[in-house]
């Protein structure tokens, strides 16, 4: 769709993408705007829930990003938040969403460059599946 | 506790197509152990089912999640009523026992299950819950040193081993460990082999499955 500008939300990790985020914005790194950030302690905190809330509230896309494999600041919030990202792609699916709409992301705070890439590439594929079908219901109320 | 699974939201989301205001129903004692309708879980449905609704369209769904102490007794479910008698129907995430007590204390109102009750027993790790207790009516687990053979013997054998097990498994499913293999264990550990040499007579099926419901009752609380 030409002139589509997704809104994706990311919840990121406190401990490494939060700080990605932060580095790519010293390192002066371009990154699509429709990226709306949110700390969170942990990836492991980002329950079903609030990803379904951020749907529900029109967003087009939901990225979760935290630390790498094996580097969890809490030990196994960053696996237990890509079971809960798996279950929920298939969640979407019976809903009637594309799972693509949502995503599972791992780096460390040392890694501002590909955050920015993360940015990029989850655009293009939100802005290539078009608006969530459920941003209508959101713009008119 | 009882353990149960949910059933598919397409299932639900069909059930509800006429309905323009439900609520869902959790539990907070076995279902919410089982991860099949606690708090979260009926929040998390309630929000999934009216995201479905709205994409796949038509008029809006209003789902209201309400959850109480146990579903299986009118007292608590008596708390429900006032906002019960605003919705059009409610999909229970209770156990079969729980949707059946909805029915009855709500009659008015259309209730759908919205979870497959499967067994009776616990967890044995995160996120794996396993049968172990039949409701047979008679136990025997003084006999077998703790270890059901009716439940977690394959074959349900009462006068076991079968003699198919394998390295310690069964010959039938070698994810579960041969019962009567865990129960000689058990008894030799204690001195109590001998108990293998009594033979048990044929089980009274009755205890189990009787004419309609089985019933207990206490009649030094009964009034």
């Amino acid at each position: 769709m030409k002139g589509f500008k997704p809104t994706i939300v990311a919840f990121c990790c406190h401990y490494c993408a939060y700080a990605a985020a932060d580095l790519a914005g010293s390192l002066r790194l371009e990154y699509p705007s429709s990226i709306r950030i949110v700390e969170v302690p942990c990836s492991g905190r980002v329950e079903e829930e609030l990803i379904l809330h951020a749907f529900a509230e029109g967003a087009d896309g939901v990225l979760v990003a935290g630390c790498l494999e094996g580097d969890c600041h809490f030990q196994k919030g960053n696996v237990r938040a890509r079971k809960r990202v798996e279950y929920l792609r298939q969640l979407l699916t019976d809903i009637g969403l594309e799972p693509e709409r949502l995503a599972m992301y791992n780096l460390s705070s040392a890694m501002g460059k590909r955050f920015a890439e993360i940015a990029r590439e989850m655009t293009e594929k939100v802005a290539g599946l078009g608006p969530s079908p459920l941003r209508k219901g959101v713009e008119e109320a | 506790m009882i353990v149960a699974k949910p059933k598919p939201l397409s299932f639900l989301a069909e059930q509800l197509r006429p309905y323009r205001k439900i609520a869902v129903v959790g539990c907070e004692t076995c279902m919410a152990v089982c991860l099949a309708g606690g708090e979260k879980e009926t929040r998390r449905l309630s929000q999934a089912l009216e995201l479905e609704r709205r994409v796949k369209g038509g008029a809006s769904l209003l789902a209201i999640p309400l959850t109480v102490k146990r579903q299986c007794e009118y007292e608590y479910l008596e708390l429900l009523g006032e906002t019960l008698k605003e919705v059009e129907a409610a999909v229970s995430l209770g156990c079969g026992v729980g949707v059946q007590y909805l029915v009855t204390a709500f009659p008015e109102l259309w209730v759908i299950p919205g979870l497959d009750t499967l067994l009776v027993g616990g967890p044995t790790a995160l996120g794996v819950w396993e049968e172990y207790c039949r409701l047979c009516g008679e136990c025997l687990l003084h006999l077998t040193g703790g270890v059901c053979p009716l439940t977690r013997c394959a074959k349900g054998l009462l006068n076991g081993p079968c003699g198919g097990a394998s390295e310690g498994r069964c010959e039938v499913n070698p994810e579960v460990p041969c019962a009567w293999l865990l129960i000689y264990d058990r008894l030799r550990r204690f001195g109590k082999e001998d108990l293998l040499r009594h033979i048990a007579p044929p089980k009274n099926w009755r205890l189990a499955q009787g004419r309609g419901p089985r019933r207990l009752v206490k009649e030094e609380v009964r009034e």
